[in-house]
C-alpha cells in the first residue's frame, strides 16, 4: 500500500507535550517511523507524525503580509503587491495568508514631497474599502519620531501575539530593545538572539515583511539599515519580495552574507506583469494635469482632486532635508556595515 | 449618443469662452470648437476581457491631444469584435459587452458599442471607422437642424447661426503602435484599407518608453506620407495588462484584483466565463 494518509490508527499515551522520548514504532504501515513520543494524553497518531498543532489542521502557516513604505500616494501597483504575495504562499501550499497591513510612514521620515500623513492614510483607507484582507495601520504614522522598519514588525507582532489566546505573557516583549553595546565589525556574523517574539511561537501568525524589489536592494544604501535590523528582519521574520525579472534580486541575496543565510525565509515572488506605476510617477502626471485613471483607485483619485493634494510645491516638501534614517545612523555610526 | 453633453477640458477657464444661451452649456463649446476640433476615438480589439490597460490607452490620448492645443476629445468607443473572428479563447459577444460596460460605468466620456460584435460576418477595421463616422455625421446632421430650431429668431443672424454650427468630428482610430508594425505583414491588411485609415481618418498610437515606433513609419512610404496624421503618444507610466495573462490566471484562480475592475472581476466569478475550456475554444 502507498504511504501518506494510509496508517491505522494508533493511540499512544503522551506525557505533558514538553518532554518528549524517542520512540521508534513500527506498526501497520509500510515504513518505519520514528516519533517523538510521550506518556499521559492520548493523541491520534496521524496529527502526531504531522507533528503539527491542531489548531491548525489544514498544517498551513498563518502568515500575515505588513507593507511599510510612503504611499505617497498609494497606486494600484502597491495593492497588487499583496495579492500576488498571496496567491504565492498559498501555492506553496505551506502558507495561508490571513491579513494585510498597510503601515504609511510617518512624516518625520523627510521624504522630499513627503504630504501630511493623515491624508495618505485616508487615501489608503479609501483604496482598501473594497479589499476583505487588506487593511490600514495609523500606528507608525501618529509616532512622533521615525521608526525603523523592524520596530513596526515588532509591534505589529506583538499585537498579533497578545491578541492570540495561546500566548500571553511569552509574547510580552518591551517595544524597545534594551540597550546593549552595538560592536560593529566589518563582514562579522552577527548571532540572532532568538527572543519570544521568535515565529516559532505556537499559533502566532508569521508575520513577513512585503516589499518591492527596490526595497530589498536598498538593504545595501549605506546608513539608510541597520545591519542587526536587516538579519533580525529575515532571521525572525522573513520577507517577500515582489520581483520583475528575479535576476537582480537573486543576485543581490547571493552577493550577502546575512540575506543568503536566511534565503528560504526570503520569497522572491515574480509579478506577471510589467507594472510600473509608481508614486513618483503618478504625482509627476498630477501636477501636469494629466490623468491618473486606472493606475491608482477611483476613490483615490477623487480625494487627490477633491483636496488638490499634488503640486509643485508639494513636491518641494522637505526639500534640502536630510532623510531621517541617514540622519539617524551616520550620526552614530563610526564605520560602513558590510551587509 | 448625442454630443450636447460635453466633457470639460482639464485646462484654464480662459479658453473657454461663455457665451449665454438658451440652449445651454453646449453653446458654449461650440464656440470653444472653433478653436479646437472635436475628435472621436475609436479602440477595436478582443476585449477579452477589458482590462484598466484597454482604460489607461484612452486616457493618455486623451491627455496627449488636448495637449498640442489642437484637438478636443468628445468621445471614446470601444468596439468589441464580433465572435467569428475566429479567435481561440475569445467568449461570446454578449459577455465581452456586458463586461466592457461594466468597466466603463464610471467613465463620463467612454462607451461601448455593439455595432461590430452584432455583425454576422467579421469587419475590416476600416468598415468599422466608416460606419461609426457615418453614425457621427448623421447626428451632427440632427443637432444642427435641432439647433436652428430652437434658437430664438430675433436673435439669429445667418452669420452667427453658421458660427455656431457644431463642426464635424474627426474620427480616430486608437491602438497601440505595434499596428503600425503589423501594417507591413503581408496579406494582413488590405493596402487601400491602411491608406483609408491614416488618409482620411488618422491613427493616435500609444507605445511604451523605450520603443520606436518612428521607425515603423520611417520603413513605409505610405505611413511617411501621412504620418501627420499619426499621433504617437509615450507610455512612461507601464502597466501592461495583457488580456492572455488575465484569462490565465483566472483559469488557475489566481488574483487579478487592481487589474480590471471589481465589477468586472465579479462578473466573470458569477457566469463563470473564463475556464480551462474557454482557454481551448469549444
Amino acid at each position: 500500500m502507498e504511504g501518506g494518509s494510509c496508517l491505522t490508527m494508533h493511540s499512544i499515551t503522551i506525557q505533558q507535550p514538553w518532554t518528549f522520548t524517542r520512540k521508534k514504532i513500527v506498526g501497520t504501515f509500510t515504513q518505519q517511523l520514528e516519533v517523538f513520543g510521550c506518556d499521559s494524553e492520548v493523541l491520534h497518531l496521524d496529527l502526531w507524525l504531522q507533528g503539527n498543532h491542531m489548531e491548525n489542521p489544514d498544517n498551513k502557516r498563518e502568515v500575515v503580509l505588513l507593507a511599510c513604505g510612503s504611499f505617497n500616494p498609494i497606486t494600484n501597483m502597491h495593492l497588487r503587491l499583496f495579492e500576488l504575495a498571496k496567491d504565492y504562499l498559498h501555492e506553496t501550499g505551506k502558507y495561508k495568508v490571513i491579513k494585510g497591513i498597510i503601515s504609511p510612514v510617518g512624516d518625520a521620515y523627510k521624504k522630499k514631497s513627503l504630504i501630511s500623513a493623515n491624508h495618505r492614510v485616508t487615501m489608503a483607507q479609501l483604496a482598501t474599502e473594497s479589499s476583505d484582507w487588506v487593511e490600514v495601520d495609523d500606528w507608525e504614522s501618529s509616532q512622533n519620531e521615525w521608526l525603523e522598519t523592524l520596530k513596526v514588525l515588532r509591534y505589529h507582532h506583538q499585537k498579533l501575539a497578545s491578541s492570540n489566546p495561546d500566548n500571553s505573557l511569552q509574547s510580552a516583549v518591551p517595544l524597545i530593545k534594551p540597550g546593549r553595546k552595538r560592536k560593529q565589525e566589518a563582514n562579522r556574523y552577527i548571532p540572532v538572539k532568538k527572543n519570544q517574539l521568535s515565529p516559532e511561537t505556537k499559533g502566532v501568525p508569521q508575520l513577513k515583511l512585503l516589499c518591492g524589489a527596490d526595497i530589498l536592494e536598498s538593504f545595501g544604501i549605506p546608513n539608510l539599515w541597520k545591519l542587526e535590523d536587516i538579519t533580525e528582519i529575515v532571521a525572525n521574520h522573513g520577507l517577500v519580495c515582489i520581483t520583475r525579472a528575479g535576476n537582480n534580486a537573486q543576485k543581490f541575496i547571493y552577493e550577502s552574507d546575512t540575506l543568503w543565510q536566511h534565503k528560504n525565509n526570503i520569497h522572491l515572488v515574480e509579478e506577471w506583469i510589467t507594472n510600473d506605476i509608481s508614486s513618483t510617477k503618478i504625482r509627476r502626471a498630477l501636477r501636469r494635469g494629466q490623468s491618473v485613471r486606472y493606475l491608482v483607485p477611483d476613490a483615490v483619485r477623487a480625494y487627490i482632486e477633491k483636496h488638490n493634494l499634488y503640486s509643485p510645491e508639494s513636491e518641494d516638501r522637505n526639500a534640502g532635508v536630510i532623510l531621517a534614517p541617514l540622519q539617524k545612523y551616520a550620526r552614530g555610526c563610526k564605520q560602513e556595515q558590510t551587509l | 449618443m448625442e454630443w450636447i453633453t460635453q466633457t470639460p477640458l482639464r485646462e484654464p477657464a480662459s479658453i473657454q469662452k461663455k457665451v449665454k444661451c438658451r440652449s445651454r452649456s453646449w453653446c458654449a463649446v461650440s464656440v470653444m470648437m472653433k478653436s479646437r476640433l472635436p475628435l472621436v476615438l475609436l479602440a477595436c480589439g478582443s476585449f477579452n476581457p477589458i482590462t484598466n490597460m484597454h482604460m489607461r490607452l484612452f486616457e493618455l490620448a486623451r491627455d496627449h491631444l488636448h495637449q498640442t492645443g489642437r484637438y478636443q476629445v468628445i468621445e471614446g468607443i470601444i468596439s468589441p469584435v464580433s465572435d467569428n473572428y475566429g479567435k481561440r479563447g475569445l467568449v461570446s459577444a454578449r459577455h465581452r459587452i456586458a463586461m466592457a460596460q461594466l468597466a466603463l460605468e464610471t467613465s463620463d466620456w467612454i462607451r461601448v458599442d455593439p455595432w461590430e460584435s452584432e455583425q454576422e460576418k467579421w469587419t475590416e477595421t476600416v468598415k468599422v471607422l466608416r460606419h461609426h463616422y457615418n453614425e457621427s455625421l448623421r447626428s451632427l446632421q440632427f443637432r444642427k437642424e435641432l439647433m436652428r430650431k430652437n434658437w430664438p429668431i430675433e436673435r439669429a443672424t445667418e452669420d452667427f447661426l453658421s458660427s455656431l454650427d457644431p463642426v464635424s468630428p474627426e474620427l480616430k482610430l486608437l491602438c497601440g503602435a505595434d499596428i503600425l508594425k503589423t501594417f507591413s505583414t503581408p496579406n494582413l491588411w488590405k493596402e487601400e484599407h491602411i491608406k483609408e485609415i491614416v488618409e482620411k481618418f488618422g491613427l493616435v498610437c500609444i507605445s511604451r518608453a523605450g520603443s520606436d515606433p518612428v521607425q515603423y513609419i520611417s520603413e513605409s512610404e505610405l505611413l511617411t506620407r501621412f504620418q501627420h496624421n499619426i499621433h504617437l503618444v509615450t507610455e512612461w507610466i507601464q502597466n501592461e495588462i495583457s488580456a492572455t495573462h488575465i484569462r490565465h490566471a483566472l483559469c488557475k484562480g489566481l488574483s487579478v484584483k487592481y487589474l480590471i475592475p471589481d465589477s468586472v472581476i465579479s462578473y466573470i466569478k458569477h457566469y463563470n466565463i473564463y475556464t480551462e475550456e474557454s482557454e481551448r475554444g469549444k
